[in-house]
């Protein structure tokens, strides 16, 4: 019934996430491709928000790179109206509250559904908030992906029995971007989330090498990269279709043995 | 209403790191607030530290000048520190150490929060770090120096359009990062629930003593009461305990920057819209993609793209008026107020002090004007000088 749960069922899942129109739209459309044709099994592509309160430097200047080249909100609509011509795994925004709000919840919903995105993770919008998006979200088909963090804890039931399509487990307190260590109890926290729903769960934040991918997965149903993605388009701008190809190939081999 | 909310503005649109952190504070502030010995002893620093009351001043010269309404000035300015800031630092910082909290964050855009949370961390005992857009550490070069005498350590934030927008990203990002031991102690009526309510609560001492001031020596209520707006913490103490008064004009001042018509300008009333920033459902200067707008102001303090959602609520119901100030009218008036009665006010205040130029010469002379004067204005001596051409170092 949800295609991003379904994205779970052949095993542990790698999930990229990729800041849209960094360095430009047509690179993006390649990129995301090159991630589905190497073994990613849901991508998360960023709408740049000019203030990303949840993002560390790597994916905050992503952002700002991506609104320098013009990137608008209508252009990554019409970006993945394209891609679903070319590829069917599930597609999953992720952006802050203010672009979907300003846009018009009940368009920008709309939109998603007409192009094929499958669902939304918006950081700025914890549980007691999620009534700003939960109907308009449920009435397109989309799924709005629920947070929980290693400070959640008591929160963690509540949450986790009304999420859908999968719980993204963060990781580490703070923001996005590469840790060499992850001290959190991940086991303990995916365990007290399975205890209440059968939702599949992912951890991200800080995940960036095979080894990291694999334990968290291990720990998990699947792993989610950001930063160590977008470093490499940093790093290679349009050049880095080849590169990406190679990291999303080794990280979906390592989650796969996990 | 629903709890915090003011109307549909408010809210908590944190990431769920924070999410415990914000109920941790509301309940430790809606335990502390009705405690008789926190009360007791922030009544005393209050009093013996930060110098309260504050004067309620009767502009005599200003007043005849004008020729219209007699003008008071409500004497924030002379509050320990400097500013109306210290009001609301010494309540949270003592939250914060009540709380069992060791260290403190706090963003600042011209340096008045940053210089008071700085002070009361010193006091308390608390580690403290202040996180300033690398435009506004420039801008204020002096308030950076003495943060770091009162043995604060202040990160120049490169990010975005390295002002005080950046500085709050900042700060909120590093609550994110260590929310164990740490408050992030928010120096405006903005941010999640239970900030815009904690901030205001402690900031409308200005309101009940003004209030008392003006009962006491003219009889009657004011008919305007007067501030500046950016985030709005001045305006929302200032206003508060006369919002059941229908009788009394509430005005907030904004900056217009170069005009309002002029993209240079942080005129969030005059031009904003509705959005989800900073935790909060509030007006934000803003595209037609919900991307923040750079926003300017000669006042690094009032350059802030948004403004409390109380305010939104309170311009949304008409209780309140807002309304724009440009550098140039701001200027004038800080050059009048010094000249007129030899006080100078911060570069915010003096966006009040230009509105109350406006209107108290059409005012009758039995009418009233309080006007806030939030902060001093020696932080501004030297950016005033380099505005009328006079190249002169702090």
């Amino acid at each position: 019934m949800s295609r991003i749960s379904d994205a779970f069922k052949n095993g542990k899942a790698f999930i990229p996430f990729i800041t849209g129109g960094d360095p430009d739209i047509e690179s993006t459309f390649e990129f995301v491709k090159t991630m589905a044709e190497n073994g990613a099994d849901i991508i998360e592509i960023g709408i740049p928000f000019s203030d990303p309160i949840a993002e560390g430097p790597v994916i905050q200047d992503a952002d700002l790179r991506a609104l320098a080249s013009g990137t608008t909100t209508d252009a990554l609509f019409e970006m993945v109206e394209r891609l679903r011509k070319e590829i069917t795994i599930p597609l999953i925004f992720m952006t802050y509250a203010n672009p979907i709000y300003v846009y018009g919840k009940e368009r920008f919903m709309k939109r998603c559904a007409q192009v094929g995105i499958d669902g939304v993770i918006v950081p700025d919008i914890p549980f007691e908030e999620k009534g700003e998006l939960v109907d308009v979200c449920r009435d397109n088909g989309i799924e709005l992906i629920s947070m929980i963090a290693p400070t959640s804890e008591q929160r963690i039931e509540t949450i986790a029995s009304e999420a859908t399509g999968f719980i993204y487990c963060v990781s580490s307190l703070g923001v996005t971007g590469v840790r060499t260590e992850i001290r959190t109890d991940i086991a303990s926290m995916v365990k007290h989330v399975k205890s209440v729903t059968d939702t599949p769960v992912a951890v991200g934040f800080g995940i960036s090498t095979p080894e990291q991918a694999k334990k968290m997965a291990g720990l998990s149903d699947g792993a989610i990269v950001g930063s160590a993605i977008v470093k490499i388009v940093a790093q290679y701008g349009k050049d880095a279709t080849s590169h990406i190809a190679t990291y999303v190939k080794q990280m979906k081999e390592a989650v796969m043995e996990a | 209403m629903e709890t915090g909310r003011y109307g549909e503005f408010g809210g908590q649109y944190v990431p769920e790191t924070l999410m415990n952190a914000v109920h941790e504070l509301e309940e430790a502030y809606e335990h502390y607030k009705n405690d008789p010995a926190f009360v007791a002893e922030l009544d005393d620093l209050m009093k013996n530290y930060a110098g309260r009351p504050s004067l309620l001043y009767y502009a005599e010269k200003m007043t005849k000048d004008l020729g219209g309404a007699k003008i008071y000035l409500k004497r924030e300015d002379l509050n320990h520190t400097g500013s109306h800031k210290i009001n609301n630092v010494l309540g949270q910082v003592l939250l914060a150490k009540k709380m069992g909290k060791t260290r403190v964050i706090a963003e600042t855009g011209a340096g008045q929060h940053g210089v008071a949370t700085a002070t009361a961390a010193a006091l308390m005992g608390m580690e403290c770090e202040i996180f300033m857009g690398k435009e506004d550490t420039e801008r204020q070069a002096l308030n950076v120096f003495r943060m770091e005498l009162l043995g604060a350590k202040v990160h120049a934030v490169t990010t975005g359009t390295q002002t005080l927008k950046d500085a709050v990203n900042e700060a909120m990002r590093e609550w994110t990062n260590r929310v164990d031991d740490t408050l992030y102690v928010l120096g405006s009526v903005m941010g999640p629930h239970p900030f815009p309510m904690i901030v205001r609560d402690f900031q409308s001492v200005i309101s009940k003593e003004s209030r008392a001031q003006i009962l006491e020596v003219e009889g009657k209520l004011p008919d305007a009461v007067v501030a500046c707006v950016g985030g709005g913490s001045n305006a929302m103490g200032s206003f508060y305990e006369y919002i059941n008064d229908e009788g009394v004009q509430l005005i907030g001042c904004e900056a217009a920057g170069l005009g309002v018509d002029n993209p240079k300008n942080a005129a969030t009333i005059a031009n904003g819209s509705m959005g989800i920033f900073h935790g909060m459902k509030s007006l934000f200067c803003q595209n037609e993609y919900g991307q923040i707008a750079p926003v300017y102001s000669i006042s690094a303090g009032l350059d802030y793209p948004g403004i409390g959602p109380e305010h939104a609520w309170l311009n949304e119901t008409g209780r309140a008026q807002y309304v724009p100030i440009t550098d140039e009218e701001a200027v004038k008036a800080f050059e009048y107020l010094s000249r007129v009665e030899g006080i100078i006010p911060a570069i915010e205040s003096s966006h009040a002090v230009a509105q109350v130029m406006k209107i108290a010469g059409s005012m009758r002379k039995d009418q009233i004007i309080v006007v806030t004067i939030s902060g001093r204005g020696d932080k501004d001596v030297a950016a005033i000088a380099r505005y009328r051409g006079v190249e002169i170092y702090e």
